[in-house]
């Protein structure tokens, strides 16, 4: 019995596949299915061709793959694009009403016709095609009546009706079967990370909109009553890392969002944060090419910059989640790291852990607890940059009794006067560099690393960000083993030696043009073997990665 | 009643030329703080934020809380601190060349959401710490290193732009006439929403306008302050360059509007939340 299916839902812009695409994933997900959802749109409002594609499978699924079982199209343009994807035994299902094709294979539903008479309007349509899938599927109408009750808020009555029409107009193909395990949620890359910062206590969010970390935003600003946090939209992303900062100076945990040409307007914030000892969070979501790029595509075009941006000299945490478990997991770590170092940091993710659609395991929020920084014990006189042993100067903020809390950009002293002599500049510089000495230290508690596939193989390949997903099911595939450096600044040396041992053949996988890992490798001795890259936007698929690997 | 002053200094050197219009505004700005500690502030409560710049040294002479920004951004700065924690007195010390050329956009929005942080832009109209540029605020004409001819480009008048981007506290203040920049400051921190305050500030050393206003300034009344058609008179009479015989100081315009902070966070204090436990998908 197939327990690993591949659904897309296609049409133009405007046209509802997203949503379409994401009930169907809770239809599976609901049975017990793993999924993962690939979604691929354009940067316009209307119009083109967007399309999702579901992956439902019994175990955890971290990517799409290229063969389709089920090519759903609400217009002629998505068979036209995606029928060479389609399996053998595949099955196109098409608005009847839109399209006119000759495969007598291929299931028509009357989307509109439906959608008329019960007195619709013509988005609906997609709620007929839903429910003509879940017939097809064998998915009783009980269940698919429970998910439509919940999803749909408004016009729920002429929805249900459509729905039940075209259950009822459709033939039956075959029977999913539900599985004997726990239904997990789905959430975007984006959610999952929102969630993990806010049980890692954070107060405040600030954002500038910009694909693909708006959704961050958007999530945080539906739900900041229940979490009790505050969430603000400003100017630019200037004011934005300006005014985070001057929040974390307060004491509220706060994170930023944006993408790079955001980031790189944000740097400026990554010198101050570094120089006034001030924690800041910055969430890199990246998409592909310089400047305007590929808006809503990936990449992993950041990496180096990520890790060098803002002038002077900074130590920062530098932290690539691969999946959304992961984004949620670190997300919250990055939050207590950046308190407990007051020190910037950034969780560079991308356009395919930001908005693909996991199942989620709620478990890992039970991992992250808010964990209090070093705070001033009140005695004497409070200094700002007291300069202590670690290089780490408790806490106090405005507003505290007996507090004078002078932050400041300049070189300072203890108490936070500005300093110009050598003597002072060069013993605050110490002081900071004993606290990135403490930062390293951390990065060897943690686990910065993750093996996957044949932990024993002697080729290797080596992965990091979203590309873990489809480079994961290859290694597993394929028998090799595959390295995942999670932490990439401080770069986690001892433990990367350690994932080296017994490993002959080093194969780099990313999707950037300029192999930016291999960069980084070097600077700690470490030669890749072969390179393959992606830049075509469009992140490596599990097939692709085989084929060419088994040329080396 | 007299109040005594309180003691604000630190032991940091102070580092402005002599006869620098810096101190007429540091003398203000102490006289108005320990008024406002002996109405019983608490002095933690306060914190004063600069940015980059002759003026922005005041915070090293002030043994308060205080935040040195970058150039430009210290009104983006103060705003998340206000944010961060809306019971905290938020006060901007910055230059025409910070507020007025690199960091325009964040005067522009703070004023537009009415967010309850004061400014003070100490306005000696060049960029005096780089030795004698032109800002926003620099007269047509202006002979600095970067325009040895002239600046060709025409001065704008800030008080005509925060009228139009809604300030709800727009004043004038002359660094040399103590006693009135004192009582602006404390009716502009006392304002409960957006309070800005542009300072002439004659530069002795790269623009010395002592003469040049002493000659013209006067005290305005306080009349008509909610009608923004009787500011715009007010403000007309002089558009910050070398014409003009008459320069107003004192309050423009002032009108009451519910404040940025209080409509964000209904009452929420960010930095003061209690740390939550359970997270629901």
């Amino acid at each position: 019995m197939k327990k690993d299916f591949s659904i897309l839902v296609g049409g133009a812009a405007g046209e509802g596949s997203r949503k379409a695409g994401l009930m169907i994933a809770k239809l599976f997900s609901n049975l017990g299915y793993r999924i993962f959802i690939y979604d691929d749109y354009q940067s316009l409002i209307r119009g083109g061709h967007s399309f999702s594609q579901i992956r439902a499978s019994n175990k955890k699924v971290l990517t799409h793959r290229k063969k389709i079982d089920f090519l759903l199209a609400l217009d002629e343009t998505t068979i036209r694009k995606h029928q060479a994807d389609l399996d053998k035994k595949g099955v196109i299902i098409y608005n009847s009403d839109k399209v006119s094709i000759k495969d007598e294979n291929a299931i028509g539903i009357a989307m509109e016709t439906i959608v008329k008479k019960a007195g619709g309007v013509s988005i609906m349509g997609n709620s007929a095609f839903i429910a003509g899938f879940a017939k097809i599927i064998g998915i009783g109408w009980k269940t698919l009546e429970k998910l439509f009750k919940k999803e749909f808020k408004k016009s729920k009555g002429v929805n249900l009706k459509i729905a039940k029409k075209a259950f009822n107009d459709t033939k039956n193909l075959i029977k999913i079967k539900k599985l004997n395990q726990k239904s997990l949620s789905v959430l975007t890359g984006n959610e999952a990370l929102s969630l993990g910062a806010v049980k890692a206590g954070l107060d405040f969010y600030i954002a500038y909109p910009m694909t693909p970390a708006t959704g961050i935003l958007h999530y945080l600003a539906a739900r900041k009553e229940d979490f009790g946090i505050a969430v603000a939209q400003l100017e630019n992303e200037v004011s934005i890392v300006n005014a985070a900062i001057g929040a974390s100076y307060t004491g509220a945990r706060t994170m930023v969002g944006t993408s790079g040409g955001g980031f790189a307007l944000m740097t400026e914030g990554l010198s101050l944060a570094a120089q006034s000892e001030i924690p800041l969070v910055i969430v890199e979501s990246q998409r592909m090419s310089p400047a305007t790029g590929v808006p809503t595509y990936s990449g992993q075009g950041d990496l180096l910059f990520a890790l060098t941006a803002g002038h002077g000299d900074i130590l920062r945490f530098v932290i690539a989640p691969g999946d959304a478990d992961e984004a949620c997991f670190w997300a919250g770590k990055i939050l207590n790291l950046s308190w407990k170092y007051q020190t910037p940091s950034i969780l560079l993710i991308d356009k395919e852990i930001s908005e693909s659609t996991f199942s989620f395991d709620k478990n890992i929020l039970n991992k992250i607890k808010y964990e209090k920084p070093s705070v001033w014990d009140k005695d004497g006189q409070y200094l700002r940059y007291k300069n202590t042993k670690n290089g780490i100067s408790p806490l106090a903020f405005p507003g505290e009794k007996n507090v004078i809390s002078k932050a400041n950009s300049y070189e300072h002293d203890e108490f936070g006067i500005t300093v110009e002599d050598e003597k002072s500049t060069e013993k605050m510089q110490n002081k900071r560099l004993r606290k990135f000495k403490e930062m390293k230290k951390e990065v060897n508690k943690l686990e910065a690393i993750k093996i996957y596939g044949n932990k024993y193989a002697k080729k290797a390949i080596i992965v990091w960000g979203s590309t873990k997903g489809p480079a994961k099911e290859a290694a597993e595939k394929l028998g090799i083993k595959m390295i995942q450096p999670i932490i990439l600044e401080p770069f986690p040396k001892k433990q990367m030696k350690e994932a080296l041992r017994g490993v002959n053949k080093l194969i780099l996988l990313e999707t950037n043009a300029l192999g930016q890992m291999e960069k980084v490798l070097n600077c700690y001795g470490i030669r890749v073997d072969r390179k393959i890259l992606k830049y075509n936007a469009r992140p490596f698929l599990p097939e692709e990665i085989e084929k060419k690997l088994s040329k080396f | 009643m007299v109040k005594k002053n309180i003691n604000l200094d630190t032991y940091a050197k102070n580092t402005w030329c002599p006869g620098c219009g810096n101190f007429g505004i540091l003398a203000a700005f102490k006289m108005a703080i320990s008024s406002l500690l002996t109405d019983g502030l608490p002095k933690e409560n306060i914190v004063v934020v600069s940015g980059i710049g002759c003026s922005s040294k005041i915070i090293d002479y002030l043994n308060l809380n205080s935040f040195s920004s970058l150039h430009g951004r210290p009104i983006a700065s103060a705003e998340g601190i206000k944010l961060g924690n809306p019971n905290l007195k938020v006060i901007v010390c910055a230059g025409d060349g910070g507020t007025y050329n690199e960091g325009i956009s964040h005067l522009i929005h703070a004023a537009k959401r009415n967010i309850d942080i004061t400014v003070l832009v100490h306005n000696n109209r060049n960029f005096a710490l780089t030795t004698g540029q032109f800002t926003a605020t620099s007269p047509e004409g202006f002979k600095g290193k970067s325009t040895p001819k002239g600046s060709i480009e025409e001065q704008f008048d800030p008080i005509k732009i925060m009228l139009a981007s809604k300030a709800t506290f727009i004043a004038r203040g002359y660094s040399a006439k103590v006693e009135h920049l004192k009582n602006l400051i404390l009716k502009g921190v006392n304002h409960r929403g957006f309070s800005f305050i542009d300072i002439l500030q004659p530069c002795v050393s790269f623009f010395d306008t002592y003469k040049f206003y002493n000659e013209r300034i006067f005290e305005m009344k306080s009349e008509n302050l909610t009608s923004e058609k009787e500011a715009l008179k007010k403000i007309n009479q002089w558009g910050y360059g070398q014409k003009g015989m008459k320069i107003p100081i004192g309050i423009f315009y002032k009108i009451q509007k519910p404040t940025y902070e209080k409509r964000l966070l209904k009452g929420l204090i960010p930095s003061k939340r209690k740390k939550r436990i359970k997270v629901t998908i």
